[in-house]
């Protein structure tokens, strides 16, 4: 079981160094930063003690030294648009980002799990079958459609929510919430719908496939046997029985919904490191657009190694750290 | 004879397809005595399981009970609600299925099932529940039965794992068992020990065995009646040194050329020439009519009634009482 664990730790790092990698290729490869922090009428000598002053004149093995040194302390210089340090931005915009990843991925657990048990119990229930049509719409509509639409009938036309932004934050240490206050919650709202209905539908129907699978087992058939209630049946063996598959998925939807959140984020101009990416990748403000990878991979694997260990909790044949795991 | 503990007088199962209603069974006619072990028998499709299905109202969908009755303990339970028929599953009929691989939730530790099963059905608390556990691992020949209470199926070995399962069925003392194969897919050298224990405990709790299989070796060594099936239907019943030495219906005939022994290789039933109708095929008259031997044109007019001749009875119009 140790071994288990050190063995997917270990896997973590290795991902979190190549993502490292290809940052500071991208770091070093592509275009010329110094272009992007100064002017035209700049002249050559000027730009020349400015690349001496970043260590761009350093050997490769170097500077790329440096940069693995700098981003474990998630030092990533500072932004060429912005002229600050990249981890004070970031360290800004991560907490909108999070909450609203948190809220969309509540959302769509909380409803997803429970409509795909209920349509996997009761396959043929007329709520199933509406479920099953909703959801083909729910998996094929892009995002910002979504988006746009949820705007237009509950920000313009009925004015029950707001259409953009945050609303009121409060600042706890380093933190800058919207949880604490009503219209902080009210601005959460639809941006969470939108970033999570697709992961709510990719996950209802996992449970739903999974359960009709699970439903029938030998050992669901033998529970019904011994004269349990159908509430043991459906929930303590059956739902149960469904959660390794779809703990995995719901640890890479999770991930993906970071990703996705700067589609979201643009759409309700949302402040979070979304926008701050987009933002970047218009001004090839590289320093950032590093930062943002290394900041959605370290979320992917700290997500991904939640996800091993859960596996732990949840099927103790993997504790067993045998062949089946 | 004192009433019987069980009674399925012609009990038909059809399965709703698109293609038409398929009987399965199609007057399945037989009774159990409190105590006896009764072996069912007969070639894969028969209805052997279909049967004990029907019994414990578990019968897969699209399938329905479409005609019959079915009295237990002296009540009627083909026509019970579901929430009373659960009463009567794990509490008075115990069900002990073929794969003890698949029977136990592999997310569940075995002392659970067992307390959370014998709580289903009896007013314990969880340690008087725990206790009982204890005990009946022990009665199944785990040893150190408190220390595996904790276990996880996984651990253990098929022979095991059916013991636990056989627990689970005697878990809330019922007076019917109905056992689907349990031996067949266990390793040769446990069959006898399961068969061995199930026979013991069996008469140990003065509960009735249904023991379904294909294998007339555990029949001959564990069953004190046998019924044999045809195409949905018994076709004979009777002790089973009779049947055995002197079967009465042509199949049964076939099916008893040879019996290996338990520690034999399991004989498939796969001598006699021809195979048997499937559902939604089969002849008029005597179903058995294209495989038998002694068959004539009256044979496949309607289908023959069971003949009764003292303990023993067979559905053959032609072949006389033995
Ligand atoms: N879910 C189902 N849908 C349609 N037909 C079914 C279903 N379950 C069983 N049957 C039919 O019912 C008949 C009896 O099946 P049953 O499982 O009782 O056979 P069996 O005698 O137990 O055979 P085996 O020795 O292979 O276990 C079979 O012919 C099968 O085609
Ligand atoms: S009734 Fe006729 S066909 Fe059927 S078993 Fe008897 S002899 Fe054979
Ligand atoms: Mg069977």
């Amino acid at each position: 079981m140790l071994h288990y664990v050190l063995k997917r730790i270990g896997g973590a790092i290795l991902v979190l160094v190549v993502v490292a990698l290809i940052a500071f290729v991208l770091f070093r490869f592509v275009g010329d930063p110094i272009n992007q922090m100064v002017g035209q009428d700049v002249s050559v000598a000027d730009r020349e003690r400015l690349r001496q002053m970043l260590g761009l004149d350093d050997s490769i093995v170097v500077q790329l030294a440096r940069f693995l040194w700098n981003a474990l302390h998630f030092d990533f210089g500072v932004s060429y648009q912005f002229k600050e340090k990249v981890t004070t931005l970031v360290a800004a915009r991560f907490p909108a980002t999070f909450e609203l990843s948190l809220a969309a991925s509540i959302f769509a657990i909380v409803v997803g799990i429970p409509v795909g048990a209920y349509t996997g119990i009761r396959p043929k229930a007329l709520m199933s079958r509406a479920f099953m049509a909703l959801s083909l719409i729910g998996v094929s509509l892009p995002t910002f459609l979504i988006g746009i639409l949820l705007i237009y009938v509950f920000a313009v036309r009925l004015q029950w929510l707001p259409s953009y932004g945050r609303g009121e934050t409060v600042q706890i240490g380093f933190w800058r919430t919207g949880f604490l206050t009503k219209s902080g919650l009210a601005a959460l709202v639809m941006p969470s719908i939108t970033l999570g209905l697709f992961q709510l539908t990719l996950i209802a129907r996992l449970v739903r496939a999974e359960m009709l699978e699970v439903m029938r087992a030998d050992f669901i058939r033998f529970a019904r046997a011994r004269g349990l209630s159908e509430r043991a049946v459906n929930f303590r063996h059956a739902l149960k029985n469904t959660l390794v598959p779809v703990v995995t998925i719901i640890g890479l939807q999770i991930g993906s919904i970071v990703a996705f959140s700067i589609i979201t984020e643009t759409v309700f101009q949302w402040p979070g490191m979304g926008l701050l990416f987009i933002t970047s990748v218009q001004n090839a403000d590289i320093p950032v657009m590093a930062a943002y990878l290394m900041m959605v991979a370290i979320i992917f694997v700290t997500i991904n190694l939640t996800v091993d260990l859960l596996y732990l909790a949840i099927d103790p044949r993997i504790r067993l750290g045998s062949a089946q795991a | 004879m004192s009433e019987p503990l069980l009674e399925v007088d012609r009990l038909g199962v059809e399965f709703v397809t698109r293609h038409g209603d398929l009987r399965a069974l199609d007057g399945v006619s037989f009774s159990m005595a409190q105590g006896e072990i009764l072996g069912l028998v007969g070639e894969s499709g028969a209805g052997k399981s279909l049967t004990g299905r029907a019994i414990i109202g578990l019968i897969d969908q699209p399938g329905r009970i479409c005609g019959g009755t079915i009295t237990f303990e002296g009540r009627r339970i083909d026509n019970l609600r579901s929430a009373d028929l659960r009463k009567l599953r794990g509490k008075r009929i115990g069900t002990i299925f073929q794969d003890p691989l698949t029977s136990l939730d592999p997310l569940q530790r075995i002392g659970d099932q067992l307390v959370e099963t014998i709580r289903a059905h009896l007013p314990l608390n969880a340690a008087q529940a725990r206790e009982k556990a204890i005990a009946l691992l022990g009665e199944v020949g785990l040893p150190a039965a408190a220390d595996r209470m904790r276990a996880w199926p996984h651990e253990f070995s098929g022979g095991m794992r059916q013991r636990v399962v056989i627990a689970l069925a005697l878990a809330c003392d019922p007076s019917l068992l109905i056992a689907d194969e349990p031996t067949t897919a266990l390793d040769v050298s446990v069959q006898a020990q399961i068969i061995a224990l199930l026979r013991r405990l069996a008469r140990a709790h003065n509960a009735s065995v249904l023991l379904v299989t294909h294998d007339m070796g555990v029949i001959a060594e564990a069953a004190d009646r046998v019924a044999v099936m045809y195409a949905g239907r018994v076709v004979e019943i009777g002790p089973v040194a009779d049947v055995i030495a002197r079967p009465w219906h042509p199949y049964s005939r076939g099916l008893m050329g040879s019996i290996p022994s338990l520690r034999e290789e399991v004989d498939r039933l796969t001598q006699i020439p021809g195979a048997m109708p499937r559902i939604g095929a089969r002849p008029e008259g005597c179903a058995y009519a294209p495989r038998c031997p002694k068959a004539e044109p009256r044979c496949r007019m309607a289908a023959p009634p069971m003949i009764e001749a003292g303990p023993r009875a067979a559905a053959c119009i032609v072949e006389p009482a033995p």
